[in-house]
């Protein structure tokens, strides 16, 4: 597996179905520094496919989906601006 | 209840006139066994095939390669599984869309789960599977069957039917083509070997689907024996609601040259004002590549389902493929594979003679209640 860089800020979504999990993560993108990793911690299937289409959208960078041990995905999106 | 637009002919298209008109007419005179000898069954009989050289002549089929099923999901089930039984002796492997409609997913489900192979093409963006990718997933050895629709029935946009079907072709593979969602609206596309669609998509009752076969395709039932439809389907026809769903087809092709360009214009409308009166919305699928009367769009930050309770009180009939609409809790896997937005979404799909001051009260209605949505959600 390569290098993951470490998130700066880590959202615990887990249980909250879409689109909670992307209100949280549009209201807290901007508490990281540029260039910092946020992991948004969900399980609704529905984020899987909403937080890379929300760092299209918004033009973040979407940078890997990881499978929880426990069900869902950390997913790590960095700040482009 | 006040006016309500109803937006939502993709999911059934309101009964046509004409159709209701030929319903009434045939449960009087189309009720007898068609199968049988004397007068009465004569009479359902000639109805019956009349029908048939209908449909067929609209479809660009020929009327003894259509067979009518109890629906489009049966017409889909009984093609795939029972060209893949005819075919099994070529190979056993299925090539599939990534966004067909669920009906072709889950007969290649039992495919798979009975020891089958299935290989399913991805699509871009806009939802389109990619013709080089299929054409090669066809032109692996053991392909039985390849299956593709004309139309997404969830965004609207065409798949490249054309270009498949001469790759099938070339392959000797033959080629499954739901039309559901534009049979009736758009010329079928030529160079399928099996056709599937249903009735109510194009104005005609429930309970009709249309399975053609065409000639020299290799298809046999997975079911027991029947002498019905050609052996294709099991069970007795359904003459008045087939007459009926001749009748609409018939109309609905008449008008569709004038209609589909109208709707259109209104589908473009919507496109286009969308974005302009909400902000943080993705609208999805082709702009021009497309159905004639599909649109969908997403708004960012708005739970689907809260959204299409507000468009129903305010009077508006849509449908989404958010996951909180749907009983499996899912999104809709068209959306998934598409890697857009799936929540927040909306599908307007618009009916024969939706008017333009339908879809101007809607896109002056919509702003207010997305705005007000995002706002109890707490969304600055």
């Amino acid at each position: 597996m390569t290098e993951v860089t470490q998130p700066a800020l880590t959202i615990d979504a887990l249980g909250k179905k879409c689109p909670i999990p992307i209100i949280m993560l549009a209201d807290q993108i901007n508490h990281v520094p540029l260039n910092a990793v946020v992991a948004v911690l969900a399980d609704d299937p529905a984020a899987f496919t909403d937080v890379p289409a929300w760092c299209r959208l918004k033009s973040h960078k979407h940078v890997g989906s990881y499978e929880l041990a426990g069900g869902g995905w950390a997913i790590h999106v960095r700040r482009n601006y | 209840m006040g006016l309500v637009a109803y937006f939502d002919a993709a999911s059934t298209e309101p009964l046509h006139p004409q159709a209701r008109e030929a319903l009434l007419a045939a449960i009087d005179v189309g009720w007898a066994d068609p199968a049988r000898l004397y007068g009465q069954a004569r009479r359902a009989h000639l109805l019956l095939e009349q029908a048939r050289t209908e449909v067929a002549e609209a479809l660009g089929a020929r009327p003894d390669e259509v067979s009518f099923t109890s629906s489009g999901t049966q017409a889909v089930h009984l093609g795939v599984l029972g060209t893949l039984h005819g075919r099994r002796r070529a190979g056993r492997r299925l090539v599939t869309g990534a966004v067909e409609h669920s009906s072709v997913l889950h007969a290649a489900g039992l495919h798979e789960r009975a020891g089958g192979e299935v290989e399913t093409v991805g699509v871009d963006l806009s939802g389109r599977v990619d013709a080089a990718a299929f054409a090669a997933a066809v032109a692996r050895p053991d392909t039985a069957l390849a299956c593709l629709q004309t139309a997404n029935h969830e965004v609207g946009t065409l798949q490249p039917v054309p270009e498949v079907a001469e790759a099938c072709r070339e392959h000797g593979v033959p080629l499954l083509v739901d039309a559901a969602q534009t049979a009736g609206r758009l010329p079928v596309p030529p160079g399928w070997s099996v056709l599937a669609a249903s009735a109510h998509k194009w104005g005609g009752p429930a309970g009709v689907g249309v399975l053609a076969v065409r000639k020299g395709t290799r298809f046999h039932s997975y079911l027991p024996e029947d002498e019905r439809e050609r052996r294709r389907v099991p069970g007795f026809e359904n003459v008045p609601a087939v007459v009926a769903a001749a009748a609409a087809l018939r109309a609905m092709t008449a008008e569709a040259v004038r209609e589909r360009s109208r709707l259109s214009a209104l589908v473009d409308r919507i496109r286009q004002t969308v974005p302009e009166v909400v902000p943080d919305v993705e609208v999805i699928g082709d702009p021009v590549e497309r159905a004639p009367h599909i649109v969908t769009f997403s708004c960012l930050y708005v739970d689907g389902e809260v959204l299409l309770t507000e468009l129903d009180k305010a009077g508006f009939a849509v449908s989404s493929g958010s996951s909180c609409t749907a009983s499996t809790l899912r999104p809709s896997h068209v959306l998934e594979a598409m890697g857009v937005l799936t929540h927040g979404n909306v599908r307007v799909s618009l009916p024969r003679g939706a008017s333009a001051a339908e879809v101007d009260r809607f896109l002056a209605v919509l702003p207010d209640v997305v705005r007000r949505i995002r706002q109890d959600a707490g969304v600055a």
